[in-house]
């Protein structure tokens, strides 16, 4: 078999990002949560809260931890695998990757050692806004990381010399049109994920009997985060959906696996894509309703993928599938917060059957969120800059394939071991549940010989 | 452009990678000394004594490569395809030692997989770190504006010494640092570890020094013509007084081996900018041919100057919450 580097370099992309998107997807919310948790703590004063953010705490370091070490990853693959790409564009990209560091990753990681270690080091408040500081750090990284990821999506800002990228307005780079949907629909999706889990985690630890009083804190609160946040979230994504059309039409035309451009167009809710005979088989479709869907009109016209040339067409089965998983587990989501509703209309939030149906949408979120980048990402090929780069003139030269097929053995070994051993770990911490306060209190690794002056007595 | 902001960068970015090999050095150290700790107590308080830190101290690496890729963007297109292998060797192993400080069992009383993972991790992450300097060192293959050479053109046995010089290197920060944040027995044990090290570092920088030279024509009439070999002069002297002065502290003081041992990394890291100076790809391209768009390196600058004192202020801070010497009866587990 030949192997072929730019392919190979595409799936170990691929597989590094999918793996690393699951950590952030949980942190970014998880570290508001516990920033939360932690600021009722502080006003209140009620041991419970303290219980719950310690709970939350354990299980946010080792999803942090493994967090770091798959994101030092990213950076790295930029170099290494897409030197090219690299060269092009490094003059717009780069800053806004370095400005990911300087203003949130360092900002995490300081605080995140006194949000863990620190609790008897440093006075109350000190540890609260170390708290609300490692939440905030989560959210400029995403920025960032969004705006650039946006910026190849939707390019703006920039004038194109001998084949490389040069800045010409940098607010227009940052701000690039499909940018703050992105941003709103990325975020929001991080804040669904987490809340999911808690919720599994809670209802979990209801059911079991020994913590009923933190489980149910856990499913309440979060359940209200969620039924505001999930029709949010729809909204937003039909919002990111009416920009996508507007700068990225081939991308809505492979989600929708529409090959022929028609009026009004149907909506195909199943059907099976044919790529190379540019047609789908086995269609099962809604009439009218892509048009209402996607132009707000009875007559709209949605973009077709014969009106792209072949080569410049994304992988349509795979767009167009992914975006279906999405909008399928959103429509569940959607059910699971009207039944909280109506649960807790019917003053029975914690019945057995509903804390089961929590437990078992645990991981909705995670799935949703690797569905919509695959959506995105897929639904952008060939480009790495749309419609300017190709994914092909991307990759370094010098790599062989053979070069690429041992390093993506290597991160799918890694990753098979890494991922699995931190999944366990965490589910030992839930087994364990919340515990009592001083137990599984912060405690400092490196102490004084003498006390800290100014932390509050009874704090010690 | 009114200034040149390419010295600038060249210092802000020399600064960072300096940073780094200083911070990460010390706690890489500490994961290649945890293969010789004694026992499970002992085990729990090297790990202590950085689990708290040595997140920051690896941040540093991703400013280093996404500092070497906003700066000098043509540099960073050559040399990481060039050095394929070494880098992915190293992120996996950043990985498993990164993961065993919340992955391993801290009750553990035999030596569990996840120590190993911490200590091969941090090891085979610093040997290859080595290689990295050694190719770049020798310099890379380059076609127009790519690497043309083959991934395994980095593996050579200079390269391999400086990977081996590293490991010691390390050893050497990461002895130091337990000298200061330990006690006893233990702190016994780390001034022997620090002086075999030492020794190593010593071999291998002499070895380095006679080798760069008489391979490279070009590093040798740096060093050896008038009137440079009077500016120079300088530094293999301060390097020798600093290796004297190292050597009695690490048998009598707490903080001053360490301070003396990153002066001398101080040291080596000058004799490699002097031999390779203006060269980003050695050979291939200047700091200048290889610097960003003006506008670029403007941009980050203005965040730049302000940010990274910040940094360096709350960094300094979270060191300092963790000042003394480290207790293993803790954690936060």
């Amino acid at each position: 078999m030949d192997l072929d580097p730019l392919l190979l370099s595409r799936l170990q992309f691929a597989w590094v990002i999918a793996f690393h998107i699951l950590l952030p997807a949980f942190t970014v919310g998880l570290a508001s949560y516990i920033a939360l948790l932690e600021g009722i703590h502080f006003f209140t004063r009620r041991e419970v809260w303290l219980r719950l953010s310690a709970f939350w705490t354990k299980i946010f370091a080792i999803s942090f931890g493994m967090g770091v070490v798959s994101g030092i990853i990213m950076p790295f693959q930029f170099g290494t695998n897409w030197s090219r790409f690299s060269d092009a564009t490094a003059n717009i990209i780069s800053p806004l990757l370095a400005y990911e560091g300087l203003t949130a990753f360092f900002l995490e990681s300081a605080f995140l050692g006194v949000l863990l270690f620190g609790r008897k080091l440093v006075p109350r408040w000190a540890h609260f806004a170390s708290a609300v500081i490692v939440a905030v750090g989560t959210l400029f990284s995403s920025f960032w990381i969004l705006a650039t990821n946006s910026w190849m999506q939707t390019p703006t800002g920039y004038k194109l010399v001998d084949g490389r990228f040069f800045p010409v307005d940098w607010f227009a780079i940052i701000f690039n049109p499909s940018f703050p949907y992105r941003l709103g629909h990325t975020v929001v999706g991080f804040y669904v994920t987490t809340a999911f889990v808690v919720v599994a985690v809670g209802a979990w630890l209801i059911r079991r009997g020994n913590y009923p009083t933190e489980g149910r804190l856990m499913v309440s609160m979060t359940l209200w985060l969620l039924t505001v946040l999930v029709p949010l979230q729809i909204l937003l994504g039909d919002l990111h959906g009416l920009n996508t059309l507007e700068h990225q039409p081939a991308k809505i035309a492979a989600i929708e696996a529409n090959w022929e451009r028609t009026s009004p167009t149907p909506l195909v809710l199943f059907a099976l894509p044919d790529q190379k005979n540019e047609t789908n088989h086995a269609v099962i479709e809604v009439p009218l309703l892509g048009s209402l869907i996607l132009t707000h009109s009875r007559d709209g016209v949605v973009p077709a993928l014969k009106d792209y040339p072949r080569d410049q067409r994304a992988p349509v089965a795979v767009s167009f599938f992914a975006f279906r998983i999405m909008v399928g587990l959103g429509l569940i989501m959607l059910g699971v917060v009207a039944l909280s509703l109506y649960l807790r209309l019917r003053k029975n939030l914690t019945a057995d059957w509903y804390l089961r149906l929590c437990e078992y949408v645990g991981p909705i979120g995670f799935i949703a969120v690797i569905a919509g980048w695959t959506t995105t990402e897929v639904g952008r090929q060939p480009w790495t800059v749309y419609g300017l780069m190709r994914t092909a003139d991307s990759v370094s030269p010098s790599l062989t394939g053979t070069d690429v097929a041992l390093s993506l053995a290597g991160y799918i070994i890694v990753y098979l071991i890494m991922f699995p051993a931190g999944g366990l770990l965490m589910r030992r911490i839930v087994r364990k549940g919340p515990g009592t306060g001083d137990e599984t209190g912060p405690v400092e690794s490196g102490i004084p010989k003498h006390p800290v002056v100014g932390v509050p007595e009874g704090h010690r | 452009m009114i200034f040149d902001l390419v010295p600038v960068w060249t210092f802000i970015l020399g600064l960072a990678v300096f940073f780094y090999v200083m911070l990460d050095g010390f706690d890489l150290g500490v994961g290649i000394l945890y293969r010789f700790a004694p026992d499970t107590h002992a085990r729990n308080l090297l790990m202590n004594s950085i689990a708290p830190i040595w997140d920051g101290n690896e941040t540093w690496l991703v400013l280093g490569s996404i500092g070497l890729m906003a700066a000098f963007p043509l540099a960073f297109a050559i040399i990481m395809p060039a050095v394929y292998f070494p880098i992915l060797v190293m992120l996996l192993a950043l990985v498993f030692r990164g993961v065993a400080f919340e992955f391993r069992y801290r009750d553990a009383e035999h030596v569990t997989f996840w120590d190993r993972a911490f200590h091969y991790g941090s090891a085979v992450a610093t040997f290859a770190q080595g290689i990295v300097l050694g190719a770049f060192i020798q310099g890379f293959k380059v076609d127009g504006r790519h690497f043309a050479g083959s991934s395994f053109d980095c593996f050579t046995p200079f390269s391999l010494l400086t990977g081996v010089a590293l490991l010691f290197g390390y050893g050497l920060l990461g002895a130091c640092w337990l000298i200061l944040k330990t006690e006893g027995e233990l702190q016994t044990r780390s001034r022997k570890q620090a002086r075999i090290c030492f020794l190593g570092v010593l071999a291998c920088i002499g070895v380095v020094s006679l080798w760069t030279p008489l391979a490279s024509p070009d590093i040798a009439q740096r060093w050896f013509s008038w009137p440079n070999i009077g500016y120079l002069a300088p530094v293999p002297v301060i390097t020798a007084v600093l290796a004297i002065l190292e050597w009695r502290a690490i048998g009598r003081d707490e903080f001053a081996p360490f301070l003396y041992a990153v002066a001398l990394f101080a040291m080596s890291y000058l004799g490699i900018g002097i031999s390779l100076w203006p060269m980003i790809v050695p050979h291939s391209f200047t700091l200048w041919q290889a610097a960003s768009d003006p506008s670029t390196q403007l941009f980050l600058i203005l965040g730049t100057l302000f940010l990274l004192p910040v940094i360096l202020v709350y960094s300094g801070w979270s060191y300092w919450v963790f000042r003394g010497k480290v207790r293993a009866d803790i954690g936060y587990h």
